[in-house]
């Protein structure tokens, strides 16, 4: 299985038919084309030293991320890559359409499902599928909420395979994490590159904490009439998140709390301030449902505000993103989201899946069950790469123990192809090599749908590794959308 | 401001202000205890020490004598004594910590560097290397870590609230100094404007860094009367009470103006300055020095108090 490469470097790389990518005897894809001449262009311990410069920077830069880790020395959580992802701008264009679209549909869905359920009475999804579903929350039952936005703020999971093919992996509608990482990293390629970025045209990232805080400020509850009060709501100073929480705090210039913070009185929810008690209207929350509330959901969450799930519920607050969001983003929901976008929009998804095995259906069992060696299955409800197989990767008494557990409780398992995620140029111990990589773009939902150009891309540092995740040596480049010439929504990138 | 950032921040200039107040403390019992001239035990100055610093009645719990080598081991190393120099800049990081994105990173990088040091710092070393050295390590740090505060952060409500933690902490050091050593002092008033005086009242002008101040201002020799003038009612020494009410009173003024609010603090803090703006100093010895002091050391941690209360603790 040959991945496909973004930059394309290989000799054996097919070549396009502009006649100008001919004439110039490259086989570099055209978003690298400036890239790449730059590149070649530059003295051959360029990066080597770049990279040592990269190190220092995040070492003085990074002190935040540092500082919250244990110990409080100066290392950083996640290594850097100094080459970047790039995306031209038409292809961004498109990914973007279908992000919209499906955060839309996933949004119309919670509404759905805590509303009307029709697309349940329809039939579009197994009743029991949601509401015997563990994320699902009953509390949130007929609340209303503010402009029936659910997932403010998605971060939904993008690999691709080859040309023209992305996929959705995973969507993200509880509390997705990594934008810090997308902000920091482009700064740093700023700092490190600033002749580069002279030549190649850039899409900047540096708003999207001003998107943000304007998407926030959009889901005000209507009480608000006028400058409403936002804060950032922290688990605290051990979240593996907080320093992120404080970047963007900071960036927004919004207060960064914590429980003891905030107090409820008469179903309204303050925090405490040096000015006395200060009515707060919305709440980016990066704590889960279960803490959030002691008196309605996790009674031992010492983190939490007693309370504050009825100040929600009586629509005095704004919590984003919603609660109950968590059933939208279920691995036994994920094979449903084209549907639901069929279903709300009346439109074909822009964005497929990563063809998904259902294996409550007999059919998908079956076919499962006879090439589990190909197959990665996973458990519905796990996450963090336990309870999966990874067939190709897998003995074959793994596969036998698997297959046991799967005949058990068909139900609690997906099965999807092992894809071939594509690579992009990394600078590795032996220069520079091909890693495959995934892209983690951000959706925002206010009075309109923000997605700031870029994203997170995480990468697998290790040879042949497919695994991205940063406990499992990953890491993380700048992601680079490009300019067109006359183009320049795709700054705004508001429209459509 | 969320209070409890305003809490942290200035529990965190307390802390530092703590260590400093500690060590120069220790300095000045180290110092007497080599030119022990007014006839006392061999400890008393030891014993003075701990009752300044508020940690007789702990370091009694401890069982032992007080002797040099245990009360310096209790007021700077022991991590159980919540008042040890250890503990003070222990605690003052970890505030610092919990507050990074309200301070300078120079601020930060400060402190965090003053605790890393510390932790290198045992009683081996120092009683190997000299005590004095390490007192005067401790207060420059202190220095250091407010002076780069000063010259580095914007003058906010974070700000203000470090300032008003170093204030409290440092009128509430200058009085127990003043206290205790006036009765270490003054066996008898005979005594007065003999070598005694001068070794013993130079060690205590000069544990508040007023040594050469007092020279400036009296040009006379040292005399017990003045230096309580000068610890409490000059408004020019910067570790008197009264230079550390004034500023107190126009932070908390600034604060009641900013959010138009009544804090029972500010009135309180306001009526002691005007205290100690019309006292006279004869009239407080007339009174009873000690009276006086303990008076004042009450009202400033009925302050701390109504300081909480107003900002930190609202409901």
């Amino acid at each position: 299985m040959t991945a496909f490469d973004e930059m394309d470097l290989g000799p054996a790389a097919t070549q396009t038919q502009n006649g100008q990518s001919q004439s110039q005897g490259t086989n570099v894809r055209a978003p690298y084309r400036d890239y790449k001449r730059w590149l070649d262009s530059a003295p051959g311990d360029m990066l080597a030293r770049r990279r040592q410069e990269a190190d220092l920077l995040f070492r003085r830069l990074g002190i935040t991320f540092a500082v919250y880790g244990e110990g409080g020395d100066t290392e950083r959580l996640i290594p850097f890559d100094i080459v970047p992802r790039i995306i031209s701008a038409k292809e961004w264009k498109r990914l973007r359409r279908g992000l919209k679209q499906r955060v839309k549909a996933l949004n119309a869905f919670l509404d759905d499902i805590y509303h009307k359920r029709e697309i349940l009475r329809a039939g579009t999804i197994p009743e029991d599928l949601i509401l015997r579903n563990a994320a699902y929350v009953n509390h949130m039952r007929d609340v209303t909420i503010a402009r029936q936005t659910y997932t403010h703020i998605a971060g939904i999971d993008l690999v691709r395979t080859a040309e023209n093919e992305f996929y959705v992996l995973e969507d993200n509608c509880r509390t997705p994490s990594g934008v810090s990482y997308m902000l920091e990293n482009r700064e740093a390629m700023m700092r490190l590159f600033p002749d580069l970025f002279a030549q190649v045209r850039v899409a900047p990232v540096g708003h999207y904490p001003d998107a943000l805080l304007q998407t926030l400020r959009d889901s005000a509850p209507p009480h608000c009439e006028s400058e409403p009060t936002v804060a950032l709501l922290t688990p605290g100073v051990y979240n593996s998140a907080y320093f992120e929480h404080v970047f963007l705090a900071e960036q927004m210039g919004i207060e960064l709390v914590e429980g003891g913070d905030l107090t409820v009185k008469d179903d309204i929810v303050y925090m405490r301030t040096v000015g006395g008690l200060k009515r707060v209207d919305v709440l980016y929350r990066r704590l889960d449902d279960d803490f959030l509330d002691p008196k309605v959901f996790r009674k031992d969450s010492m983190i939490g505000i007693p309370g504050i799930f009825n100040a929600y519920r009586a629509g005095n607050i704004t919590l984003a993103n919603a609660v109950g969001t968590g059933v939208a983003d279920d691995k036994s929901i994920y094979p449903y989201v084209p549907d639901m976008v069929r279903f709300y929009l009346g439109e074909e998804p822009l964005l497929a899946n990563v063809p998904t095995y259902v294996l409550r259906r007999p059919d998908d069992l079956k076919y499962t069950l006879e090439h589990l060696d190909e197959l990665v299955v996973k458990e519905v409800h796990g996450s963090g790469g336990y309870g999966m197989l990874v067939g190709p990767k897998s003995s074959k008494a793994e596969i036998e123990t698997f297959r046991a557990k799967i005949i058990a409780k068909p139900e609690a398992y997906i099965a999807q192809p092992t894809l071939a995620l594509s690579t992009c140029p990394t600078f590795v111990e032996s220069g520079i090599a091909p890693r495959h990589v995934d892209l983690r773009p951000f959706v925002l939902s206010g009075e309109t749908m923000r997605v700031v150009p870029g994203g997170l891309t995480r990468v697998a540092l290790r040879e042949g590794s497919l695994v991205v995740n940063s406990s499992q040596g990953g890491g993380t480049k700048d992601t680079w959308v490009l300019e067109e010439d006359e183009a320049e929504d795709i700054k705004a990138g508001e429209d459509d | 401001m969320l209070s409890r950032a305003a809490d942290n921040l200035y529990w965190l200039n307390r802390y530092v202000e703590r260590a400093e107040a500690m060590s120069r403390i220790l300095g000045v019992a180290h110092r007497m205890s080599m030119q022990s001239t007014h006839g006392g035990t061999r400890n008393d100055e030891w014993e003075a020490a701990l009752i300044i610093a508020g940690c007789d009645k702990s370091f009694a719990l401890h069982g032992g004598p007080p002797t040099r080598r245990a009360v310096i081991d209790f007021l700077a190393f022991a991590p159980d004594n919540p008042s040890s120099i250890h503990a003070c800049l222990k605690a003052g990081r970890e505030n610092a910590r919990a507050m990074r994105a309200q301070i300078t990173s120079e601020a930060w990088e400060s402190i965090n560097a003053a605790w890393l040091e510390m932790r290198t710092f045992s009683m081996a070393k120092v009683e190997a290397d000299g005590f004095s050295s390490f007192f005067d390590w401790v207060r420059e740090r202190s220095q250091l870590f407010r002076g780069v505060a000063e010259g580095t952060m914007q003058r906010d409500d974070a700000y203000r609230f470090m300032r008003l933690g170093t204030l409290l902490e440092r009128a509430d050091s200058t009085a127990r100094i003043l206290d205790v050593k006036y009765h270490v002092l003054l066996p008898s008033p005979g005594d007065i404007g003999g070598a005694v005086d001068y070794y013993q009242w130079g060690a205590l002008l000069r544990s508040v860094s007023a040594f050469r101040i007092y020279r400036q201002i009296y040009r006379d020799s040292i005399r017990p009367l003045k230096v309580a003038e000068l610890l409490i009612l000059r408004e020019d020494f910067p570790r008197s009470l009264h230079a550390c009410f004034a500023e107190i009173v126009s932070i908390l003024q600034y604060l009641r103006e900013s959010y138009r609010r009544d804090y029972p603090s500010v009135r309180l803090a306001e009526s002691m300055l005007l205290k100690l703006r019309y006292d006279d100093i004869d009239s407080i010895f007339t009174r009873g020095l000690h009276e006086y002091l303990t008076n004042l050391i009450d009202t400033n941690i009925e302050l701390g108090a109504a300081i909480a209360r107003d900002f930190m603790q609202p409901n």
